[in-house]
């Protein structure tokens, strides 16, 4: 069996050697340009004059782009066309690309950008949720509320807590920074871009160009890590290199150097939720009522499925008889806020694992209680439905509970933590563990579909293309071993190439963790597809029912004679059988009506818990995570070392979206922290120095590429337990409940402990 | 037009080039078509540009991207290219990061590759700060220390033993081409003084761990400059009796590792500076020259009492570190004039330093406090309280040592004193904190500090689960 086999990544031999190509690495023809943007200082503004002169005049420049001489100004938005490549007229947020320089150098480029002399009028510039709301600057007409029953029925409760928390944005900080090029073509556009939506540069290329999609051709080999911020953000590259080339007819690359690429492109949405809760004296849920105020930036981008996101998990594992749900996507004058790993699922969740916590403080339960009480009705009994109306018919919270209770020792060790802090004056334990219930299938769902391309080679190799585009996560291998097992042939002897938009058409994003869901069926029903020409053909010349033939172990046994695979498709090549065949695949069972908020969005659900430990100091507010304890449900894994690669990575990623990545907007609207020397993603002593991760591998009840489960954003969301556990730690300072905001810097806790201290 | 020759995974290279300023990792990229090193930030942060750098002090882990092809004259590169033996066999940290599933992306890859091969080689197993100037988004670290644990007991390749090797095959010595009034490179501290009294305008290039972000991210042309790493008597530490001499060239993880027998507080707080790649390069001379409000070095010396030297031509002049910091980036330094070292007391037991910052390792300080009381007979006879990051220079606690001095050593003085930091600092608010996270946490450190005198512990790093 290829599938569930613990293969490394395909590309791990030259990831160590340095012989992966990025885009970067990939030589261009002679003579090619490069690529900068000159950026806005300002937030909000009319320009009022932009005198490029100096930028022309620049050593190396070749050319330069305005709306001045580009009257007929591509967009870049990948939905509502609200994104001039550059800006026209008025500039929108501080970072927004204004003009365009190519010139012969990278490094000359960025200087000349240096030189512009922009002067603008500004305008008032709305840099907050509370300043958008104010102003009622939104996306939508108004906000968007999904409720269930009566929030009123709180008045029933015996208990109700109130609250707000902040909770912070994301950089993606993928560590290869956003790039692209074209080539120029005779009859079109060829690009390359470290991108996850192909299909999407080419449709925006081609928009731009005036060309038929059928000109442009995207290829992309791999990412140095996506995350989500390189399903739109590319766009902008790719269609200036596009514009650059066809103007000059040489080729064009622009990458951006990290602290613009962290000036100019979105990150993840930061939210305010405000929230009330009731519960009965138990801690039972009665009634929820939250307000999602999301600050989108300056266009919609994906501002609203990502809303939506937020609102469908707004539960997690909890089923809540009655709830609102209000949602705000404020329209501000910063970055335009993008995809990120769970694109809106942790904020949602955020929410309602901090109700659970201040109830549970209320209560003077541990929160773990509270979640038990309140868990969607397990798996095989009568299935209870979300707010949104679908059956949660496969939850297996409780058993994750219980056996990762079992194996973390969490009684033991909260009695442990306890203990400690009882002599422990200056250094306070805490300890928490959260759950995670996540939707797998794009919200919007014309999306969950896929196709692939597979060809055997009449000396029995085979290569695959597919739909999907490798960002680290290891999709590729995760196809070729589904590809492999339906030939009995090893993974490495299926061979996949890049993403090519020249031989897979219409594509969706690498996104919503759908790589291997999606494009590992497509490319088994493509190679089901040639498989079954080979038994047809080989069956025939035996005599014998196609049924019969078996492919194995790079052999294929038919009517008692066993051939190698290569000899069976040597003989079917010369009696004329294809062996090339695409496939495709559309996930079934989904529906979903995001107006009324009503349907089956997702087709499963993902499963996961956390266990963390952290400890805190009440005089700095430092905080350290001690030991984390998982369990995580992929279905049957498709390749268990690789899932547990993501989980601990997503792990980490969340944990520090949580604690140390602060993103911080000075009052005139600039980020300050556009550079890894300011913003602070996890280091290597960042992660728990004791890090326990076990899956659970139940195979998936629906209908999954080999019963797996996606396994891309789920475990994001473990790392929410790693907040939990510094609010735990502040709690043991004092009598109030710690409200502690995200991320939970240093400055926040110690904030959080006086706050506690001072009741 | 400059005259460069280093070698280059085991090839000597002769180059000319046209400014000084060149990076090395622009030099791999572009020039030498060696893709294999990357750019993540172009600031020296994230270590995806590490590359092994051998010369006679050993070999050294440097980002590329802030390291000018002057630094490198006579020195022996190593890019993950050269990593692999002469016949392409795998390096033991290439097999173990296969097999421990250490890369995803596979984009800060070469870069973590290359520090764990230089740590490897040097024999130095604590992997936490080895690698904490390599970031990496995709795995969350632990199958790469997983991947270099399994290196530990493999033997250094053949390949890499035997640097004496790489360094014969290049010429050391003054480079030659080079107009001395734009680019010069002293081989001592007389030569330098020499020519910089004449060339005051110079910019002084030591590790180039700051002038390398002039140049990346600001895009300066620095005009005339000289590289001090030709200096090496400015790169001495000696014991002077009671005294500690340590030259303004020795780079910060030489002195870290010089300190930890002396005052190992101090040594544990240069362990946060920067990285090990930062620490390789930046020397302790331009961590004090270049005036940073933070800087880590200072508040920590200025608690030690040290004595900042300086020259200019042949004039010597020292002077207590404290008075160099006049007002923000603006030193006592006379033109023509430069940091040749510094002296601090080979003693001082009671010398704790704290470094608060959002993350751990490799990050600025929000604030850092040193602190070095003298307690006699339970009452304090004297105190030394410098900090960073609590105004425009590194600055002394004045009202708070004095609110401390002739009192007993008691929490009750402490409370008393405490008031006095507003006397002493009013900070500003930035990305990195709050003015009032900093005066309030500057008032617990000295809390922490009572506490941490008398044996309790005090650091979230000395707690497990």
């Amino acid at each position: 069996m290829t599938i569930g086999a613990s293969l490394p990544h395909d590309s791990a031999p030259l990831h160590v050697t340095g012989q992966a190509r990025y885009v970067d690495d990939v030589p261009l023809p002679e003579g090619a340009l490069h690529l900068a943007f000159g950026l806005s200082t300002e937030a909000h503004a009319d320009i009022t004059s932009l005198d490029l002169t100096a930028v022309r005049s620049a050593p190396g420049v070749v050319a330069v782009f305005s709306a001045e001489n580009l009257p007929d100004m591509p967009d870049v938005s990948p939905t509502v066309h609200d994104e001039p490549l550059l800006a026209v007229g008025k500039v929108h947020y501080a970072g927004q690309p204004v003009f365009l320089v190519v010139a012969q150098s990278h490094l000359q480029a960025r200087k000349a950008a240096r030189l512009a002399k922009i002067t603008y009028a500004p305008l008032p510039a709305l840099l907050t949720v509370e300043q958008a709301l104010a102003a009622n600057s939104r996306f939508e007409q108004g906000p968007i509320i999904w409720s269930r029953g009566d929030v009123a029925d709180m008045a029933k409760a015996a208990v109700v807590v109130e609250g707000e928390i902040e909770v912070g944005g994301q950089e993606h900080f993928y560590l290869e920074g956003q790039i692209a090029a074209a080539i120029p073509q005779e009859d079109g556009m060829h690009i390359i871009a470290s991108t996850q939506h192909p299909t999407e540069i080419q449709h925006k290329v081609a928009h731009a160009l005036h060309l038929p999609m059928s000109a442009v051709r995207v290829e992309m080999r791999r990412m140095g890590g996506g995350f989500g911020g390189k399903e739109s953000q590319g766009n902008a590259l790719a269609v200036a290199c596009a514009v650059a080339a066809h103007a000059t007819g040489k080729p064009c690359k622009m990458r951006y150097d990290r602290d613009d690429d962290m000036v100019i492109t979105g990150k993840r949405h930061d939210l305010k939720i405000r929230y009330k809760a009731g519960a009965d004296a138990e801690g039972r849920l009665i009634a929820v009522d939250f307000t999602h105020l999301v600050r989108c930036g300056y266009s919609q981008d994906l501002s609203l499925a990502v809303a939506d996101r937020a609102m469908l998990h707004a539960d997690n594992c909890y089923w809540i008889p009655n709830i609102r749900i209000e949602s705000h996507r404020l329209k501000t004058n910063t970055q335009s806020a993008t995809a990120y790993r769970g694109f809106g699922g942790p904020q949602g969740i955020v929410g309602i694992e901090r109700v659970i916590d201040h109830l549970a403080h209320h209560l003077g339960l541990d929160p773990l209680t509270i979640m038990q009480r309140n868990l969607y009705a397990a798996m095989g009994s009568a299935p209870q439905t979300t707010p949104y109306g679908m059956e949660v018919d496969d939850s297996i919270t409780d058993q994750i509970l219980d056996r990762l209770m079992a194996t973390s020792d969490y009684q033991a060790r909260r009695l442990a933590v306890e203990a400690f802090n009882a002599t422990s004056p200056i250094l306070k334990k805490g300890i928490a563990l959260t759950p995670v219930k996540f939707g797998i299938s794009f919200t919007l769902t014309f999306l969950n579909q896929a196709g692939a391309l597979v060809h055997v080679y009449q000396d029995g190799s085979v290569i695959v293309n597919h739909g999907g585009t490798e960002m680290g996560q290891g999709l590729n291998q995760k196809v070729a071993q589904v590809t492999a097992q339906v030939f009995g042939l090893t993974a490495a002897q299926v061979k996949i190439t890049a993403a090519d938009t020249g031989k897979v058409p219409n594509t969706s994003a690498t996104a919503a963790s759908s790589g291997s869901d999606l494009n590992g069926k497509a490319a088994e029903n493509a190679a089901l597809t040639i498989r079954d020409r080979l038994s047809a053909f080989i069956a025939d010349k035996h005599g014998v029912k196609p049924q019969t033939v078996r492919f194995k172990d790079g052999q294929v046994r038919v009517g008692g004679e066993v051939y190698d695979f290569a000899r069976v498709v040597a003989w079917a090549y010369q009696a004329r059988v294809s062996l090339s065949s695409t496939g495709f695949y559309a996930t079934p069972k989904i529906n979903w009506d995001r107006v009324k908020g009503q349907g089956r969005p997702f087709l499963y659900f993902a499963y996961g818990a956390s266990v963390t430990e952290v400890v805190i100091d009440t005089l700095t507010g430092e905080n350290r995570i001690l030991r984390c304890d998982i369990l995580h449900d992929t279905g049957t894994s498709l390749n268990p070392v690789l899932d547990i690669g993501q989980v601990e990575g997503a792990y980490v990623q969340g944990a520090g979206w949580l604690t140390t990545e602060e993103l911080v907007w000075n009052a005139k609207g600039h980020l300050t922290t556009h550079a890894p020397s300011t913003y602070k993603i996890p280091a290597v002593s960042d992660r728990p120095p004791i890090f326990n991760v076990d899956l659970w591998t139940v195979p998936n009840a629906e209908d999954t590429v080999g019963k797996s489960k996606a396994v891309g954003e789920p475990p994001f969301n473990l790392g929410i337990s790693a907040f939990m556990a510094i609010s735990h730690a502040i709690s043991a300072c004092g009598p109030a409940y710690p409200a502690l905001n995200a991320p939970a810097t240093a400055e926040r806790v110690l904030m959080a402990v006086q706050r506690v201290q001072d009741v | 037009m400059t005259q460069v020759t280093f070698s280059l995974n085991g090839a000597p290279v002769s180059l000319s080039i046209q400014s000084p300023t060149q990076t090395l990792l622009d030099y791999l990229r572009e020039t030498a078509g060696l893709k294999g090193t990357k750019e993540g930030c172009n600031e020296g942060d994230c270590g995806a540009c590490t590359v092994m750098v051998t010369d006679e002090h050993g070999a050294r882990a440097l980002n590329a991207c802030i390291l000018f092809l002057p630094q490198l004259q006579g020195k022996a590169i190593r890019t993950v290219e050269g990593l692999t033996g002469p016949d392409g066999q795998a390096h033991p940290v290439q097999t173990a990061m296969v097999a421990h599933h250490g890369s995803q992306c596979g984009f800060c890859t070469p870069g973590f590759v290359m520090s764990m091969a230089t740590a490897h080689l040097n024999g130095d197993r604590d992997h936490d700060t080895t690698l904490a100037g390599n970031l990496c988004r995709c795995t969350g670290y632990a199958p790469i220390i997983r991947a270099a644990q399994a290196a530990e007991a493999e033997p250094v390749p053949d390949w890499l033993k035997d640097a004496s090797i790489i360094r014969a095959q290049i010429s050391l010595g003054v480079p030659k081409g080079a107009s001395r009034a734009t680019v010069f490179q002293p081989i001592s501290s007389d030569d330098l003084a020499e020519w910089y009294v004449v060339n005051p305008q110079a910019t002084l290039i030591a590790g180039a761990t700051d002038v390398g972000l002039w140049v990346t991210k600001q895009m300066r042309d620095l005009g005339p400059v000289a590289f001090l790493n030709g200096a090496t008597d400015l790169q001495q530490i000696e014991f002077q009796g009671s005294l500690v001499h340590i030259g303004a060239g020795v780079t910060v993880e030489a002195l870290r590792k010089a300190l930890l027998p002396l005052h190992p507080s101090f040594a544990a707080m240069l362990q946060r500076y920067g990285s090990t790649q930062v620490r390789n390069a930046a020397t302790i001379g331009g961590n004090i020259a270049n005036g940073s409000p933070i800087g880590d070095g200072p508040p920590a010396l200025i608690a030690l009492g040290a004595t900042l030297h300086l020259r200019r031509g042949d004039e010597m002049r020292s002077i207590p570190l404290e008075s160099f910091f006049l007002d923000y980036r603006k030193q006592d330094r006379r033109a023509g004039e430069f940091v040749a070292g510094i002296s601090i007391p080979a003693k001082a037991p009671a010398l704790r330093c704290y470094k608060i910052s959002k993350r751990f390792d490799q990050d600025i300080s929000a604030l850092c406090g040193c602190f070095n009381v003298t307690i006699e007979a339970k009452n304090v006879t004297a105190a030394r309280i410098a900090f960073g990051g609590m105004a425009g220079i590194p600055k002394r606690a004045a009202h708070v040592e004095a609110a401390l001095v002739g009192r007993p050593w008691s929490l009750q003085t402490l409370k008393a004193a405490s008031a006095a930091f507003a006397q002493d600092f009013q900070p500003l608010s930035d990305m990195r904190a709050s003015a009032d996270y900093r005066l309030l946490s500057a008032q617990n450190l000295l809390t922490r500090y009572f506490h941490d005198l008398s044996g309790q512990p005090v650091s979230v790093q000395q707690v497990h689960a």
